[in-house]
């Protein structure tokens, strides 16, 4: 079932164009990997999405409506930075997140207990690790239909991204899109049903990531170096 | 639990996975596969990767699948044989044909099996 249409899209910040004619369907279950080097628009254009930058041009359906209020209610997105004060401890990070109606304490509770965070933890101690596992933790605990995760896995060392890997599988689900942005290719390869390459704020590839590997014979990873 | 050769379609690793299992005797005729789900996160795959998977099995009759409980092995003793034999016979090729590349003639590749097969037993 589709649930986000996104059709001549175009974003440029002055002169600058950094999306140009997007055009991309996506339906629930699907698993996305958004690769490109960067600067190549994949923030812009998850952000735009999420509601919080305006298209120049073209238009955006969340589950057939307009960006809003009621897109924002089911589109849970994991920014590429910290958005909280660092004065705040990790309990109060998610009453901010608990205003969302979906928002499960439970999974979110649980997810801090995989990842070995402690809620009276003050932000401003905490590793660029730990603090990528709290806001994918907030992120992953809310009940939505479409999440959007900007780079989780950027300044993470290898082990613990076997284990944000784990708990983004472990927390999709069937009635779900999931919208990857990284660069680290190989890491998220696997868990990625659709391969979308973004270049210079172009669409350059966007294709099902098991027939890459069945017509090219060739690893994305290698297929983005070839291309790039 | 597999090292997946990322230029290899991921379904047809999985899929060589579990034969491997059945083949071995690890799963048995009529043993309950892992759910997908389980499976995904076991292997840290896409979960629509392991459904593919588990359909071509299906397919192929080396599984069965009983609706809303899961997938299981065949339990036709017929099916398993075959597919060891099928699996013994990709090897020996692979073998046969490194072999006569390498230039060894058939009688060559006889020898030189058996001297390796004694040597370590």
């Amino acid at each position: 079932m589709e649930i986000l249409k996104i059709s001549n899209l175009y974003k440029d910040y002055g002169k600058k164009l950094t999306l140009k004619n997007i055009n991309l369907s996506f339906n629930l279950g699907e698993i996305v990997g958004l690769y490109g080097p960067n600067g190549s628009g994949k923030t812009t254009f998850l952000k735009i999405v999420a509601g919080l930058l305006k298209p120049s041009k073209g238009k955006v359906l969340v589950d057939g409506k307009e960006v809003g209020v009621y897109s924002k209610s089911i589109i849970s997105y994991l920014p590429d930075r910290n958005i909280f004060p660092l004065w705040m401890k990790i309990k109060d990070t998610y009453k901010f997140y608990r205003d969302f109606f979906d928002f499960d304490d439970k999974k979110f509770k649980n997810l801090l207990d995989f990842f070995s965070l402690k809620e009276d933890l003050s932000l401003k101690a905490l590793s660029k690790g730990d603090m990528e596992k709290l806001l994918l933790s907030l992120s992953l605990s809310r009940k939505a239909k479409i999440y959007l995760l900007d780079e989780p896995l950027s300044g993470i060392d290898p082990s613990t991204r076997d284990k944000i890997i784990t708990s983004i599988l472990k927390n999709y689900h069937e009635e779900s899109l999931m919208i990857i942005a990284t660069h680290l290719i190989n890491e998220i390869e696997t868990i990625a049903d659709r391969t979308i390459f973004l270049y210079q704020g172009e669409i350059a590839l966007d294709e099902n990531t098991e027939k890459i590997r069945e017509q090219k014979k060739i690893s994305i990873n290698e297929l983005f170096k070839s291309m790039f | 639990m597999i090292n997946f050769d990322e230029e290899i379609p991921i379904y047809l690793q999985i899929m060589d996975f579990i034969k491997k299992e059945v083949v071995k005797g690890k799963l048995k005729g009529g043993d309950k596969l892992p759910s997908v789900r389980e499976l995904a996160e076991m292997l840290k795959v896409n979960p629509n990767t392991v459904q593919k998977a588990y359909q071509e099995l299906e397919r192929e009759g080396i599984t069965y699948t009983l609706r809303g409980i899961g997938s299981f092995v065949t339990q036709d003793g017929k099916k398993i044989e075959e597919l060891k034999k099928k699996m013994a016979e990709d090897v020996l090729e692979r073998f046969c044909k490194d072999m006569r590349d390498l230039g060894f003639s058939d009688e060559d590749i006889i020898a030189l099996l058996q001297g390796y097969l004694k040597e370590v037993k």
